[in-house]
């Protein structure tokens, strides 16, 4: 009991450490409401601590602390990803939209805007969702460092999707200072029968913490693909939050390459019936400082809904992989069709995956499957290639990516997933033998 | 070609010895049978040649060529010119057929300073070598064994020998579970790689396979060792009467 009363004691001490360091943005009524509420919330949960439940996978504490550690920008002298592709760029540099940088943002089927501008306007939509899909995020699990984002962000972009949009919108993150400590919080509102794709890639920051709140309206359609940024000692915690209505789909993707730290949350509500999600991440990771962390909340709560949740990484030299994925039937969600795999390929004996799939299950007619495994490279597979001529090193990077094959079969579009494979490549080309 | 003398091989993980002393030469253009009863060995001796991991060679040698085998990773014993068609093809799930032979095709090439094949030309050969074993293209297309029944695994094994143009061939029971069909087919495709300058070793435990691909060599093998060589009658001998009388007069 002591015990316990001293960690709320020092989550409440580091909670207003960190606070005290910040200031609400100024914004006009409606925002600042949304930001005090989350202030209050961030207040009365605490930032995590290594002793949460939710956080016993991952140390919580360079997300927590005042300062962002120090993060080198790494020499990047690969090609830019997606080059080929036609996309809207909205460019981030150390937190703060670059207009220089960016595309015009104007475009058909398409309003967007800056958070910091929107923010200063007396009425805009995003009063209805800035803020509101983070807090029913929490109602099941605490996610302070969301909400904590949801008080002191003041940048981000709000999307109003009113058309079928073909050219993706891309948010890059950039960074020029070595400690930048970055919230960017988008808002994403999805019309009925509206579609639109989301790419994020770029470095990052040193400390990057985004939330990206997306309401998808019936028979709408959402895709997100994720690129993470390389930079070894950068950190990052995203939490994506969503709500789909009726005949909707949500299709994330999330590639992680390196990174210190990374921990992706989605938190997806299915509220409209028929509607699907599928949510898949690849990572690999390299040496003992690695960790990337993929949790993940599902909740059923209509009729006949689809999900799926696919994630595989790849271990090596000492490096960690979480998995925390979990499905919610409500009672009245009936033939939901609910399907979970996280699987790790350890490349040796020093790496480990640690996963904690879960199923809750309250109505009767449903089908859902979960797995999780921890293996390695196949013995009689690599002979098998070897034996054909194929060299150790790239029969090894060909079990690797063949592993990674599911997770990347969730990426519908095939340019996009060309770039990724490419990106892909030059990390086994470059993590080699 | 290929010269085994005096092979020993026991289990890496295991006191167990298999191998007690196996010697054998392929001359080129020569097709060796080897037959003998379950466990006696066979298999083991193509994975020691061909370097899979596992097993300890304890006494003896065995050259390709005069280049020593035994001290070369697996990648490069196929890239001198050694091919394993497996007793027990390797599904692996995620690596399509189609990539996975021409990443060898080049490989060896790659290994032995030859230029690369192009992705056009590669086509090309394999649609043809492919259509000759009735593999269709679906087949190709799919990850390697992956759903592959018994036969269509060892015709594939087939088309990798032909794409790959080894020198020595070791098949290891290619014909089991083959139809009739399928085994004149697989047949075919290894005469039509009889050469003067290729060597085969064929493990089988019926006579049916070498009224197809008539060897001129055949080696009974028996607890690790080769214990008595013949012509193409020694298979029909055993066909008809089995081991028994021919392990007794050895023994
Ligand atoms: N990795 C291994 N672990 C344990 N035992 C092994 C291993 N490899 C081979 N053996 C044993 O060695 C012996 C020879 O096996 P091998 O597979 O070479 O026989 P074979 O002649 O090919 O038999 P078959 O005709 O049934 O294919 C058997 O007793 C087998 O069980
Ligand atoms: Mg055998």
């Amino acid at each position: 009991m002591a015990l316990a009363r001293k960690i709320i004691q020092v989550k409440q001490d580091a909670t207003d450490a960190r606070l005290s360091l910040l200031d609400l943005p100024d914004g006009a009524t409606w925002i600042t409401e949304a930001r005090n509420a989350a202030m209050s919330r961030v207040k009365k949960m605490s930032l995590p601590h290594g002793r949460d439940e939710y956080w016993k996978f991952t140390k919580p504490d360079t997300f927590v602390q005042p300062e962002a550690l120090k993060a080198p920008l790494f020499d990047n002298d690969e090609g830019p990803l997606w080059a080929d592709v036609d996309r809207l760029k909205v460019v981030f540099v150390d937190g703060i939209f670059d207009a220089e940088a960016s595309d015009d943002l104007s475009s058909e089927g398409l309003v967007i805007e800056r958070l910091a501008v929107a923010a200063l306007k007396d009425i805009h939509w995003a009063k209805d969702l800035y803020g509101v899909l983070e807090i029913r995020g929490q109602d099941a699990v605490q996610r302070p460092l969301a909400a904590l984002n949801t008080a002191f962000a003041t940048d981000g972009i709000l999307v109003h999707v009113t058309g079928k949009v073909s050219k993706p919108l891309n948010l890059i993150y950039l960074y020029n200072s070595e400690t930048s400590d970055v919230n960017l919080h988008h808002c994403i509102k999805i019309d009925a029968g509206a579609e639109v794709t989301i790419l994020e890639t770029g470095p990052g920051a040193a400390r990057l913490n985004t939330v990206m709140e997306v309401d998808i309206a019936d028979n709408s359609a959402f895709h997100h693909i994720r690129v993470q940024g390389r930079d070894h000692e950068r950190r990052a915690v995203t939490g994506i939050f969503t709500r789909l209505g009726h005949e909707s789909t949500f299709k994330s993707f999330t590639l992680t390459m390196n990174g210190v730290l990374t921990r992706n949350e989605c938190v997806i509500e299915l509220t409209g019936d028929n509607a699907i999600a599928h949510v898949a991440g690849a990572c690999v990771g390299d040496g003992k400082d690695f960790h990337q962390d993929d949790t993940v909340f599902i909740t059923h709560d209509s009729f006949n809904c689809e999900s799926r949740q696919v994630f595989k990484k790849v271990l090596r030299n000492g490096a960690t992989g979480v998995f925390q994925g979990k499905i919610l039937v409500k009672k009245d969600a009936q033939k939901t069709d609910g399907y979970q795999i996280s699987q790790a390929l350890l490349l040796d004996d020093n790496s480990q995956f640690l996963a904690k799939p879960e199923l809750e299950i309250y109505a009767d007619d449903v089908a859902c499957s979960h797995g999780s495994t921890t293996g390695a490279i196949d013995e009689n597979s690599l002979f098998y290639l070897q034996s054909r001529g194929v060299p150790k090193a790239e029969a090894t990077d060909l079990l690797v990516l063949a592993f990674l094959a599911e997770a990347l079969q969730e990426i519908e579009d095939t340019m996009l997933a060309e770039g990724i494979l490419e990106r892909l490549n030059g990390w086994l080309a470059r993590h080699g033998h | 070609m290929l010269v085994i003398n005096d092979l020993h091989v026991k289990l890496e993980e295991e006191d167990k010895q298999i191998l007690k002393g196996v010697n054998l030469t392929v001359e080129p253009g020569k097709v060796h049978a080897i037959m003998g009863p379950n466990g006696s060995g066979k298999s083991t001796l193509s994975y020691v040649l061909s370097g899979k991991g596992g097993y300890e060679v304890t006494q003896g040698s065995a050259t390709l060529e005069d280049a020593e085998l035994l001290d070369m990773d697996a990648e490069e014993r196929a890239a001198a010119g050694l091919f394993l068609a497996f007793q027990y093809p390797v599904e692996i799930p995620g690596v399509g057929n189609m990539t996975f032979l021409r990443t060898a095709v080049n490989a060896q090439r790659k290994a032995r300073g030859e230029v690369e094949m192009s992705a056009g030309e590669f086509l090309k050969v394999i649609r043809e070598k492919a259509k000759s074993l009735k593999i269709d293209a679906e087949m190709l297309k799919r990850p390697v064994n992956v759903g592959f029944s018994g036969g269509e695994k060892k015709r594939n094994e087939i088309l990798q020998m032909a794409m790959l143009e080894p020198k020595m061939c070791i098949l290891d029971e290619t014909d089991s579970g083959l139809d009739v069909d399928a085994m004149k087919l697989v047949a075919e495709g290894v005469n039509a790689l009889r050469t003067e300058d290729r060597g085969f070793l064929v493990i089988t435990h019926y006579q049916r396979l070498l009224d197809h691909i008539i060897p001129d060599f055949v080696h009974i093998m028996s607890d690790g060792r080769i214990v008595k060589t013949g012509g193409p009658e020694l298979a029909l001998e055993i066909e008809h009467n089995g081991y028994g009388d021919i392990l007794a007069e050895v023994a």
